[in-house]
């Protein structure tokens, strides 16, 4: 099977690390990994703030730079939910305005191909138990996008509990938004804080080192929190976690974000 | 909509006050996490929960798609039974017609049964003018009356009160409405509610005017129906000569059996419970039982224009239940004030902006009071997709388009306030579509990423974001540059085996 | 008015000038209905105890009797609640207050005004059937229930329910038993609010305490009575 990793435009620029660690995975997985180069962002940003037609041209980059694999995976829940959800409307929507431009196409083609990374693990490798090792306490904060629109469930927590090492702490709270929500962080400055600072709080409760997440998006605003406040708690992407192991223990790279 | 929610604050203003109100906060936080976990309890009770909400959406759906045809069948019912029937296009209309009505029986005090349609239409207001004393009789409508204050949510208008706040309303303003308040009340419910059972009583038994909204009206019989919990329903609807109930024109469904849904999901969605303590049907007027005289004011103000739109239309749907308030982080947080209409929450933010438009700073931030997490969608019995609304409004907002307005069709501009956001996500969007300039801005970045600060003191977005987050740092090589590296290792070591 | 009728042809118009994209043909698929009738099978005496669990669980206050001991158990519910006075609807069966005896009876006829009613302290009437899903009595104004307000205003409700046959599983097997043209009144529990902190609190401004008889082996009242209350015109297709 070709399989290609769509990056993300946020982990491309801010989270490269995120990136490697998925490679690096995937392969100790035996699945050849590619990094089509044309691929950069699915759009969402513009999407949700309301410029549906600027987002058009980059579903079409989207088929376009994966066509001819069989699986796109992404660690992002948001991102492709973006191409699962968002693409048939979008292709509907220009359809109905008397303008398809292949967008139906590039929808039909994107859709079934895309998966988040650990529906990918579970669903189509059908494994829980990636052998990594990761030896502290975590908790999980389930993403709204891949909680809600893609229907996750137990996949990451499975994948999680499976790790040699780890031990992982109940969220309080967890399935709810961490205030985010895009362009929503700047839009609405205060209720994103306020939200933010709630899930700070109850992740900072579970005496946790490590708050992960399948999701770099939501934790660039939970991390930009907690290092305002020099919170002793870690942001850190599950699949980092999972491409740990006793051989090569999960390091922070000084070239990355600093988490 | 009235005139009493004109010139309020844009929501991201109304929420910066809110936000920062800690007893408001504490007090929505209990209320609706109390709720939250009852009402998961009660849909749990039904296996056949995903089957009721889809026939649920489904129902409304075939009566949105005919209302006219179930408009005039619910018209011909009610007359047949022996009622009135009158069509009220707007607002101002609904209000000339009742204070019509009212002014005819020479009366000048009415009781109210919880309605949102009046509510929506600024009736208290009209009627005060009209020199018409309006009394709530729900329980929050009451204490909000009381309190000269405004409902915040659609359920529970006073949630935002909690029970030593509205002990002090019901000590210091009820003596000025009729029967004061026991001495030494306490803070008890119980003792609240006993509180304004006898404030009320005597307003029931000698009012000869009820006015009510309805939660349905079935188009085959002519039947209305009335959700409630604490009788002042029954009063209302039951003691007076004479009833008005001014009901949106949405509120119809087809059959009596329609009902076998929305009894099933709506109290369970709404105050978690099996079955609300007291629904009241009828249907025109019944000789010996109940007011002589019915009237129904039929309600459009918005809901042809939300109607003609093919995406929004579905929050026409909504029963009103406000399981999406008390599921929502950002009502939650903000308050159900900052939404500036009767309707909070995100059924507010979806549902204000169509029957009202977006031209006003208020109405136009709506559509962006969301993190667009679903979990309002989730919990929704008629599965309004208020996210994918969300979007197609903000749409309305920054691109303008076709809308309906007041029946006839039109192209809004973008509203005010967006063309720096808009040249942005242009200039974005050019280099997400050109994988050279946005590797060469990836490049950019790293290079200069020793000069980026963590916090920014200059206003616009980058300031909203590090007024109280550190900005991420910016690593020295993006992913993009890592892996062209790696190949370029993996050929020179294919080259070297070779 | 006039008005009325220009914004009546206006409002017609738009919903149509709205829906152009929607065919124009009456029926659509049908709904599809594969929710469940009922949520269990269940005895009807499995029936009756989960009306009687559900009604208690929203603080109704649940009596089971036979047919024989119906008086003296409507008689001891009064007494207990500490009545002297009581509203019957005009055709409550024979025998049914026939030992409460000390308590001041009143039929609720078309002459009894609100004030009088205020000053009653209970009400005893049948009903039309009970669903035990979800913990409800329904009444339809029949004789044996009478005008709605004399079970509204007085502050105690006893509401005999005849078991089995008046009790039904659910909401969709209530509604084919039920005449949507009279006046209904469905009551899950006494008088509560929510209005609170969201907390519920059980008694505002209907009957504050509600007691339930559940009695077997009763005969249904006389059928054939002139009705109390009869909506004032049928529609003409139902």
């Amino acid at each position: 099977m070709r399989v290609a990793l769509f990056v993300t435009c946020v982990n491309d620029l801010l989270y490269p690390d995120t990136g490697r660690a998925v490679v690096t995975l995937l392969e100790r997985l035996g699945v050849e990994v590619d990094f089509p180069a044309a691929q950069t962002c699915c759009g969402q940003p513009q999407f949700n703030t309301g410029y549906r037609h600027e987002t058009e041209p980059l579903v079409r980059r989207y088929a376009d730079a994966f066509d001819g694999y069989d699986y796109v995976v992404t660690p992002s829940g948001s991102c492709a939910a973006m191409v699962r959800d968002n693409y048939p409307r979008i292709a509907e929507r220009a359809a109905a305005e008397g303008r398809d431009d292949g967008l139906a196409a590039a929808a039909a083609a994107a859709v079934p191909k895309t998966y988040e990374l650990t529906e990918f693990l579970v669903d189509v490798l059908e494994v829980t138990d990636v052998g990594a090792y990761f030896p502290h306490t975590v908790t999980y904060h389930p993403s709204c996008h891949g909680l809600r629109m893609l229907g996750l469930g137990e996949r990451p927590r499975k994948l999680l509990q499976a790790v040699k090492g780890l031990e992982l702490r109940e969220l309080d709270g967890a399935e709810e938004c961490c205030g985010f929500g895009g362009t929503f962080a700047v839009k609405n400055p205060d209720v994103s804080l306020a939200m933010g600072h709630d899930k700070v709080r109850h992740a900072l409760d579970t005496g946790a080192t490590i708050l992960c997440g399948a999701d770099n998006s939501c934790l660039v605003h939970l991390d930009g929190i907690l290092r305002r406040n020099h919170a002793p708690l870690h942001t850190l992407h599950l699949a980092e976690i999972l491409a740990s192991t006793e051989q090569h223990p999960y390091q922070p790279t000084t070239t990355g974000a600093t988490r | 909509m009235s005139g009493t929610y004109l010139g309020l604050p844009s929501f991201p203003d109304a929420a910066h006050t809110s936000t920062h109100d800690t007893q408001l906060r504490a007090n929505l936080t209990h209320a609706t996490h109390t709720i939250r976990t009852k009402r998961a309890t009660a849909i749990n009770e039904l296996p056949d929960w995903p089957q009721l909400r889809t026939a649920g959406a489904a129902i409304k759906d075939h009566t949105l798609h005919h209302l006219d045809h179930y408009l005039l069948q619910l018209e011909t019912a009610v007359t047949n039974a022996g009622g009135t029937v009158h069509w009220a296009t707007d607002a101002d209309e609904a209000n000339r017609i009742t204070t019509h009505i009212i002014h005819t029986t020479g009366e000048t005090e009415v009781v109210k049964v919880k309605s949102m349609a009046t509510q929506e239409t600024g009736l208290n207001e009209a009627l005060h003018t009209a020199g018409i004393h309006a009394y709530e009789t729900d329980l929050a409508e009451l204490i909000v009356q009381l309190a000269h204050d405004k409902p915040s949510h659609i359920l529970v208008p006073a949630i935002h009160k909690n029970r030593t706040e509205i002990r002090d309303i019901f000590h210091n303003e009820m003596a000025h409405w009729g029967r004061p308040a026991p001495d030494h009340l306490t803070d008890n419910p119980t003792d609240l509610a006993e509180a304004a059972r006898l404030h009320l009583r005597e307003k029931f038994l000698r009012t000869k005017i009820g006015i009510s909204g309805a939660n349905f009206m079935i188009a085959e019989t002519g039947t209305l129906v009335v959700v409630e919990s604490e009788g002042n329903g029954r009063m209302c609807l039951t003691l007076p000569d004479t009833l008005i109930s001014i009901v949106g024109i949405e509120k119809i469904i087809p059959t009596f059996q329609d009902l076998e849904v929305f009894l099933q999901t709506l109290p369970r969605s709404s105050t978690a419970e099996r079955m609300n303590p007291y629904t009241t049907m009828w249907t025109g007027t019944t000789t010996h039982d109940g007011p002589k005289n019915f009237h129904l004011i039929l309600l459009d103000n918005g809901r042809t224009d939300t109607l003609a739109d093919t995406t929004g239309r579905q929050a026409l749907r909504c029963i009103r239940c406000s399981a999406c308030l008390n599921v929502c982080p950002v009502y939650e947080r903000a308050g159900g004030h900052a939404y500036g209409s009767p309707y909070p929450g995100p059924i507010g933010a979806i549902l204000t902006p169509q029957l009202r438009g977006t031209t006003t700073p208020l109405d136009a931030s709506l559509p962006y009071a969301s993190t667009l997490c679903g979990a309002c969608y989730d919990v929704c019995p008629v599965a309004i997709n208020i996210p994918e609304i969300l979007v197609h409004l903000r749409e309305r907002v920054v691109q303008g388009g076709p809308v309906t307005v007041r029946g006839t069709r039109t192209t809004i501009k973008p509203a005010k306030g967006h063309a720096a956001e808009r040249a942005a996500m242009r200039a974005g969007r050019w280099t997400l579509d050109h994988p050279t300039a946005w590797s060469a801005t990836q490049r950019m970045a790293g290079a200069t990423r020793r000069l980026h600060p963590r916090r920014l003191p200059l206003p616009g977005p980058a300031k909203a974001w590090s007024d109280a987050r550190d900005l991420p740092e910016v690593p020295a090589q993006g992913f993009r540059a890592w892996w062209q590296q790696r190949e370029k290792d993996t050929q020179r070591g294919k080259g070297e085996q070779k | 008015m006039t008005e009325d009728n220009s914004s009546r042809t206006e409002i017609l118009r738009r919903i149509r000038a709205a829906l152009t994209d929607v065919p124009d043909a009456p029926d659509e698929r049908p709904i599809l209905r594969d929710y469940a009738v009922v949520h269990a099978e269940r005895t009807p005496e499995q029936s009756t105890d989960l009306l009687a669990e559900h009604l208690s669980d929203y603080r109704a206050h649940v009596h089971r009797c036979t047919a024989a001991d119906l008086p003296r158990t409507i008689a001891e519910l009064l007494t207990a609640h500490g009545s002297r006075s009581a509203v019957v609807p005009p055709a409550l069966p024979n025998g049914w207050l026939r030992d409460a005896a000390d308590i001041e009876i009143t039929v609720g006829g078309d002459d009894l005004g609100t004030h009088e009613l205020d000053r009653i302290d209970s009400v005893v009437t049948g009903c039309a059937l009970a669903i035990a899903e979800t913990g409800t009595i329904v009444l339809d104004a029949s004789p044996d229930q009478g005008r709605r307000r004399i079970t509204l205003v007085p502050d105690h409700h006893v509401c005999v329910v005849r078991v089995p046959e008046q009790v039904v599983d659910s909401v969709p097997q209530a509604l084919p038993r039920l005449d949507p043209v009279r006046p209904l009144t469905w009551i899950s529990g006494p008088s509560a609010t929510s209005d609170i902190e969201l907390d519920r609190v059980e008694g505002v401004h209907g009957p504050r305490t509600l007691d339930v008889v559940l009695v077997s082996g009763a005969e249904p009242p006389v059928s054939g009575s002139a009705p109390d209350s009869v909506p004032d015109s049928v529609p003409g297709s139902v």
